[in-house]
């Protein structure tokens, strides 16, 4: 696993930049360093805000047009080569529309194309159901090769980005629309692919997040410790693949009772990641999972979403009281391990 | 029969209304893709008040002509037909993008009456036209299908393998138009991804290839007429049109595929849209914008 150690690089200021352009401008300073790298886009250089990119090296962007199939054949074909494609679409199209090129181009060729997927979840709230992607991570996490990262702000973008430059093979960085909040303070936290960040030390219970919702984690393990006096430990499992498998189980041994939070659907997700690990495992805890239920998403603005699917501070809140009266079967023999 | 003069005027006068409703429509939504569906406007007009057999007291009507919103990011146009035409409350349209709205960007025909196919991923709506044309051969019925691409959504391999097969199932009920507005989101078509020679392409995938002006009533209804005689293959009509049609600050720029308005603006927008603005013709070259 490549360890990338945060050096601030002050290329842009997360708060008030999207994670998208943070993607872009991070991109432009290792491509400076890198002349593989080469950016392709089908007719959203604009929305996926390659732009400055596009500005710095104009001759290594590549805009196939709406096509996004022949863009990841093109993307393979171009890794053959011996460039380091990265591209950018939205998920939907990214994960569904060119979902066999990702699959047999790239991860079955296991190439080095880097796939930057804006407009994840329900961050496009007002397009509707043709433009959310609450499918993705499921899709992806189950593409052998295949390196996952839902970053959950800008400045863990910067450091996914990084990360996926220096780790060989296809990774799939999901991204928000760009006005989701920002977690971070900087870039320096100890970002590490693979290994979980923990944003807050508990005991009563663990919630782990990824993407927008470990900002609204963080936000409600406040509010329980003011309120209630509940001690939540919040994980921003940012690498859904290959998952960190130690902290869950250290959060399931110490926490016993674990709320997953995503901004997807609530099969194949995030949540169902943890729940492998947990099941294999053989320890017992009391588990739920948050996200949309296996339906298709309503229009609106992104934060009515978010509290409508209890992915918001409110709604994690509420599913953690809940969560906390679940009974669940203990193993006798749990102390033994600590 | 031709369009009559008087029922030209009609349609320009349904059409400029139309265009209007679009107007309100993105003030109420906080923004949306007004360009796209100022470009398609005449020939929305065209079909929903003079050659589409639908009821819109019954939507489900089983024998109603079909249409297809390929370029489904033009549903802020389409939604303000189906309004003007009584599928539903025009009311409803102030809620258009608002939390748990029927209606989003791109609309849903579970939620919204009278849409044929939930579209809005580009280069899906001319396979589903042409489904839908080979069920109704397939079950001895006469309605005829239409489709509208975006030119830009040409660019789908997916949009030539419905074509292929459209003319390989010679479905001369299937009616295609492209929206040939020169323009997609990152710039002008030709700079993105070169589609000419257009009409080429299509006549080499066996479909009859009509060429239009989309701002003109009588051009448009000639070759919804000429398709409609055709026997044997699958027509496309590609319409020359100006993205944002109507209104004097948008016509031609790029940047107005998608976009919001105030009030202000609204009655700028409305203001050059009444005072009749330019005829026809092809888009001018234009940069700059955002989506
Ligand atoms: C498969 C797919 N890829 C990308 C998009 C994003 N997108 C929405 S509109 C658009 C440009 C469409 O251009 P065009 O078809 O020419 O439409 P028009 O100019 O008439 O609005 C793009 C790329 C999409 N909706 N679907």
């Amino acid at each position: 696993m490549t360890e990338v150690t945060g050096t601030t690089w002050n290329v842009y200021d997360a708060n008030t930049l999207t994670q998208a352009e943070i993607y872009g401008r991070v991109l432009c300073d290792l491509a400076e360093a890198d002349p593989r790298i080469v950016a392709l886009t089908a007719d959203l250089a604009k929305s996926t805000k390659i732009g400055v990119f596009q500005d710095k090296f104009p001759q290594r962007v590549f805009n196939v047009g709406i096509a996004e199939q022949n863009l990841f054949g093109v993307a393979a074909g171009m890794a053959k080569s011996g460039l380091l494609p990265f591209v950018s679409t939205m998920s939907a199209f990214a994960s569904m529309r060119a979902l066999e090129q990702v699959r047999t181009d790239i991860c079955y060729q296991n190439l080095d194309v880097k796939i930057i997927a804006t407009h994840g979840g329900v961050s496009f709230g007002q397009a509707g159901t043709t433009h959310h992607c609450t499918e993705d991570i499921a899709i992806q996490r189950s593409l052998a090769n295949m390196t996952l990262i839902v970053p959950a702000d800008g400045w863990e973008t910067a450091n996914a980005v990084r990360a996926a430059v220096k780790h060989p093979g296809p990774v799939y960085i999901r991204l928000g629309r760009g006005f989701e909040p920002t977690h971070y303070e900087n870039e320096d936290y100890g970002f590490e692919l693979g290994k979980a960040v923990t944003i807050s030390e508990g005991t009563d219970i663990t919630v782990i997040a990824c993407g927008v919702a470990v900002y609204h984690a963080a936000e409600a393990a406040k509010l329980l410790k003011d309120q209630d006096g509940i001690s939540v430990r919040v994980l921003d499992v940012h690498t859904i693949k290959p998952i960190d498998e130690d902290a869950i189980l250290k959060a399931v041994l110490e926490t016993r009772r674990i709320l997953c939070v995503e901004e997807h659907n609530v099969i194949g997700g995030l949540g169902s990641a943890v729940a492998d690990v947990i099941a294999a495992s053989g320890k017992g805890c009391a588990f739920a999972k948050s996200g949309l239920p296996d339906c298709y998403s309503e229009v609106g603005y992104p934060e009515d979403l978010y509290s409508h699917y209890c992915i918001d501070g409110d709604g994690i809140v509420g599913l953690v009281r809940e969560l906390l009266h679940r009974e669940f079967e203990a193993d006798e023999d749990w102390e033994d391990e600590f | 029969m031709p369009l009559s003069a008087e029922e030209i005027r009609k349609l320009q006068a349904k059409a400029q209304q139309l265009r209007c409703d679009m107007v309100d429509v993105t003030v109420w939504a906080g923004g949306a893709h007004i360009g796209g569906s100022l470009s398609m406007a005449d020939v929305l007009t065209a079909l929903y008040y003079h050659y589409l057999e639908v009821r819109p007291e019954e939507p489900d009507w089983p024998e109603r002509d079909r249409f297809v919103l390929s370029k489904g990011h033009g549903g802020l146009g389409l939604s303000c037909v189906l309004a003007d035409k009584g599928y539903f409350d025009k009311e409803l349209l102030k809620e258009f993008n608002h939390f748990k709205s029927p209606f989003g960007m791109h609309l849903d025909g579970n939620k919204v009456r009278g849409v044929d196919a939930s579209t809005g991923s580009l280069g899906h709506g001319l396979s589903m036209a042409l489904g839908m044309s080979m069920g109704a051969r397939f079950q001895k019925q006469a309605w005829r299908t239409y489709c509208m691409l975006g030119d830009g959504e040409c660019d789908e391999g997916s949009v030539w393998e419905a074509a292929m097969a459209a003319s390989h199932f010679k479905a001369d009920t299937l009616t295609a138009f492209v929206d040939r507005n020169h323009m997609m989101i990152d710039g002008l078509t030709e700079d993105i991804m070169s589609l000419e020679p257009l009409a080429e392409k299509w006549t080499a995938f066996g479909w009859q290839v009509r060429e239009v002006d989309g701002h003109d009533f009588a051009q448009i209804g000639e070759a919804i007429e000429g398709a409609q005689a055709t026997q044997g293959a699958p027509t496309v009509i590609i319409c020359q049109t100006v993205k944002g049609k109507g209104v004097d600050f948008m016509e031609a720029q790029v940047k107005w595929h998608y976009g919001s308005i105030d009030s202000e603006l609204a009655a700028k927008a409305k203001a050059s849209i009444m005072a009749g603005g330019n005829a026809g013709g092809a888009a001018a070259p234009a940069t700059g914008g955002a989506s």
